[in-house]
């Protein structure tokens, strides 16, 4: 039994480079990823609304996908993909008249029960592949690179889907970067929300969000922010523009999403980055830092 | 009193028309039961051959919940049925111009943003007559995937049954014809063969040819037809006919 890889939307447009520098990390350690030979959208958001079932029926559905492909575990990349499989699947398992009547909607699927593990990528290094091994693979220690873990809001809530034992202080983010050689910067912003969805609506609400988050990180001296989520990097990593715009003396810090952080520690080459897809600062520091040859 | 000829015996079913009961003689499809009971059909009829997709039908069976489709041309009416035509469903349909896309996923998004209201309930799946897994390539496109998308749904009659049923109000139809034409034109590489065909068109390489038969008197050309070699039906790729006259840009 293999373990099943759910991409997300995202990942396969805007966020290729998240996918690509984690399949190519993955290989590198000598994981087998299979993605999911059909899967469609998780919805990407988890619906509370108590009772309107249908939102879930899309999550479950590509967790069905997963034990057609003959696995029990899925791993995904994006926070909110994540999140919305794991709460789904929870929902499943936890309550048996909505799963039952989900199950009666989907007559076309076999009956689900909430039986597939909904793991993120991080907690497969840390739980399956272990840091020691991570250490152990990694070519080019990421030497005085000062790394800003952000979790933003779906990795750790809500607590029963977090993906540290300590959601309100987790460790993994730490674990991962203290792996891969680099130092952790500790700062106070690292969950807070990134304004998410509200950059439709409230635009200035997210920018405000971001302001906080990057002022928070650069004042600890960050040199680099850590990402997992693709909504995350558009208000933190690619709305910079919009804060320099507004006011120059804006905090500024380049963002790169953790698996090329990693695919960087692991010596793979610049392609496995897909760097086109970051922002051009995030290009300038990797130059500057000299980890790996970049191209101009 | 004269002999009768004995008539082959026809079973008589009865069904429901728009609710309304029908007896019809067994075994035919419902188009054709449907004209028997004095339908005529000016809209919602085409091939006949279950590929225009013209004659989309619904129908229940007694005593199960599932609700059923079918081409009325290909279908056979069954005892009970109750169904009605939906050879048409109101559809968006975008206009965009072909020549100004590049064929990216984008564009499909653009000129359709209601696909991101899908929420994979797959009801567009459960009533596909040709069994495309609608569901499926709607998901293909909004991840950017214009070449499984495009294979996906190859089969689509375009009947619209799927927009019929879609709760995110969708035309699926329209949108997947949409990435094929962009596929087929923008991102498949151009057939080297039907490339060089327009070449030798171009150069004016058949014009000889051409002369010849036109400045031939009647009977000679016909002639030539009758005594023109057939590809035989059962030959592989490597047939070839006895002369290579007229046959350019033809390497074997």
């Amino acid at each position: 039994m293999g373990i099943s890889y759910y991409p997300g939307c995202t990942l396969k447009l805007k966020a290729k480079n998240l996918e690509d520098s984690a399949m190519a990390a993955a290989a590198a350690l000598d994981a087998e990823m299979q993605e999911l030979p059909r899967w469609n959208c998780c919805g990407a958001v988890f619906s509370l609304a108590d009772d309107n079932l249908l939102m879930h029926v899309a999550p479950v559905r590509d967790l069905i996908r997963v034990k057609e492909q003959g696995n029990d575990k899925v791993v995904t990349l994006c926070s909110m993909c994540y999140n919305t499989l794991a709460r789904a699947n929870n929902l499943v398992r936890e309550d048996e008249e909505k799963r039952d009547t989900i199950n009666r909607f989907m007559d076309e699927e076999p009956d689900y029960t909430g039986d597939v593990e909904v793991v993120h990528f991080l907690t497969w290094l840390r739980d399956d592949v272990g840091w020691d091994k991570v250490k152990a693979a990694v070519k080019k220690p990421l030497d005085g690179l000062k790394v800003a873990p952000y979790y933003g809001c779906t990795l750790t809530r809500p607590y029963d889907v977090a993906i540290d034992d300590q959601p309100e202080n987790p460790a993994i983010m730490r674990e991962f970067i203290e792996a891969l050689g680099a130092e952790c910067v500790e700062y106070t912003e690292q969950q807070t929300c990134c304004g998410s969805y509200q950059v439709l609506a409230s635009p200035e609400t997210a920018l405000h969000d971001a302001n906080k988050i990057l002022g928070s990180a650069q004042g600890a001296g960050a040199d680099v922010l850590a990402l997992s989520c693709p909504l995350c990097e558009y208000n933190v990593g690619a709305q910079q523009r919009k804060l320099q715009e507004n006011d120059p003396e804006s905090p500024k810090v380049p963002t790169l999403y953790f698996t090329q952080l990693l695919a960087i520690a692991l010596g793979l080459d610049e392609d496995a980055l897909n760097l086109d897809l970051n922002q051009d600062a995030a290009r300038e520091l990797l130059k500057n830092k000299n980890y790996m040859a970049v191209s101009p | 009193m004269a002999e009768t000829q004995e008539q082959p015996k026809v079973e008589m079913i009865p069904i429901y028309i728009m609710g309304k009961k029908y007896i019809v003689p067994e075994e035919l499809t419902i188009m054709k039961a449907m004209e028997h009971v004095g339908y005529q059909f000016i809209r919602g009829c085409g091939c006949r051959m279950g590929v225009c997709g013209a004659c989309g039908t619904v129908f229940r069976k007694p005593g199960d919940y599932k609700i059923q489709v079918g081409l009325a041309c290909q279908t056979v009416a069954e005892a009970d049925m109750y169904l009605t035509q939906l050879p048409f469903f109101p559809a968006n349909r975008a206009t965009w111009e072909l020549e100004e896309l590049e064929g990216t996923a984008e564009e499909v998004h653009a000129a359709y943003p209601e696909i991101f209201r899908c929420v994979g309930c797959n009801a567009c799946t459960k009533v596909c007559p040709s069994e495309v897994q609608t569901m499926d390539y709607i998901a293909l496109i909004k991840r950017g995937d214009m070449e499984g998308a495009a294979e996906h749904s190859f089969e689509c009659i375009q009947c619209g049954l799927c927009t019929s049923r879609c709760m995110g109000e969708l035309p699926q139809y329209h949108i997947a014809q949409m990435v094929r034409r962009l596929y087929g034109s923008k991102l498949v590489p151009p057939a080297k063969h039907n490339q060089d065909q327009c070449t030798f068109v171009e150069n004016g390489d058949y014009k000889a040819m051409m002369d010849e038969l036109e400045n031939m008197d009647k009977d000679t050309w016909v002639e030539l037809y009758k005594e023109r070699q057939w590809e035989p039906g059962s030959e592989g790729e490597d047939w070839r006919p006895d002369s290579d006259k007229g046959l350019l840009g033809y390497d074997g």
